[in-house]
């Protein structure tokens, strides 16, 4: 998949469940329809909640990457 | 007056040790209680008791220090919102559920299930002991269906399409069993380790894991007490509502029919094997 282009970037390494969640959701609130957002988590609970709770809320998922211990999340809002 | 205390048992009045005072179960479906309900059942522990309930481990509710000249206002108050005694003894007790559906790792609507099979099977006697009932809306198992003679599971089924695939990593990070694999652009799934708990489809970002269906699993002969046993998973995976419900039904006659006095259904199962309830009654 060709790079898109972020709007808006948000890192939530050491940042925990459910917050980061929370926080993840406060920013697409800010964002426009369609607007990208670039989310950094940890491995581990983080990576496996957030990306089910975004799909839950209805945002699109583009990519989600692995950078050594963190994941890399595409959200694209709608 | 006099009471029979076996009559009473079998229909939620437990003796205390103190003379004449009962603890009053109440029929409770899987912890769910209405609002309107709980100011009734506040003055009812006021008016007839000691101003206090006590949550159990089923998630009933007891009301202790009832004496039993009481049984019948209490009854008669009781039914002004809905509430009715439950069950203790050999019969079919308490039906547990989590909140299902609502909760985001739920697959089944447990709260539903568990109605109906209390509508079906609630307080049944003629059982060689006590039969507890659990269902739990995913492999999370927080209602513990694993404790329960007779235990039920929500499970997803899957489907993979490789085209919508972009090999992120995602399902092979989320997944609890480590089922799935990735090397160079292909993914390895082994579905024997699979426990369909669907975190690789809520995960999944392009859609390749795909929801096919939900369904249940059924464990049986699990139980507590002095000699602790967990249920043994009996069928992997049960397609419909229906037939579910039909084999719980098959349950509750095998171990009428086929327990001796005493035994708890786990008993039962091992002395005649699980092919033999199987045989004789799913099919």
């Amino acid at each position: 998949m060709n790079e898109v282009k972020i709007d808006e970037r948000i890192d939530l390494s050491k940042v925990i469940c459910p917050m980061n969640f929370v926080k993840t959701k406060l920013k697409l609130e800010e964002m426009k329809q369609g607007q990208i957002l670039e989310v950094i988590l940890d491995d581990g609970e983080p990576i496996k909640n957030v990306p089910r709770a975004v799909k839950e809320e209805g945002h699109q998922i583009l990519k989600a990457e692995k950078m050594g211990e963190h994941w890399r999340l595409l959200i694209k809002k709608t | 007056m006099q009471y029979n205390i076996k009559e009473l048992k079998g229909s939620g009045f437990m003796k205390q040790k103190e003379k004449d005072l009962f603890s009053v179960r109440l029929r409770v479906v899987g912890g769910y209680i209405q609002s309107r309900q709980l100011p009734k059942l506040a003055e009812i522990a006021n008016k007839y008791a000691r101003g206090h309930v006590h949550l159990t481990t089923r998630q009933g509710i007891e009301i202790p220090y009832v004496h039993f000249k009481d049984f019948e206002n209490l009854k008669k108050e009781l039914a002004e919102v809905g509430l009715e005694v439950g069950a203790c003894g050999p019969r079919v007790r308490t039906i547990t559920a989590c909140q299902g559906k609502i909760c985001s790792h739920g697959l089944i609507d447990s709260q539903k299930i568990a109605k109906k099979i209390d509508e079906r099977l609630f307080g049944k006697s003629g059982l060689p002991h006590k039969l507890k009932i659990g269902i739990t809306g995913c492999p999370n198992a927080c209602i513990k269906p694993q404790e329960n003679d007779i235990g039920i599971m929500g499970i997803m089924s899957k489907t993979y399409q490789q085209d919508l695939c972009n090999f992120c990593g995602l399902c092979v990070e989320v997944c609890p069993v480590k089922a799935i694999k990735i090397k160079k652009e292909k993914l390895e799934f082994d579905e024997n380790k699979c426990i369909g708990c669907g975190d690789c489809v809520f995960s999944c970002p392009t859609g390749a894991w795909e929801k096919v269906g939900e369904g249940y699993r059924l464990f049986l002969g699990g139980k507590m007490g002095k000699f602790p046993k967990l249920g043994i998973k009996a069928i992997d995976f049960i397609y419909s509502e229906d037939e579910l419900l039909r084999i719980v039904e098959q349950a509750f006659k095998f171990y009428k029919k086929e327990g001796r006095k005493g035994e708890r259904f786990r008993d039962t199962l091992e002395r005649l094997g699980l092919e033999y309830f199987i045989g004789r009654y799913c099919d």
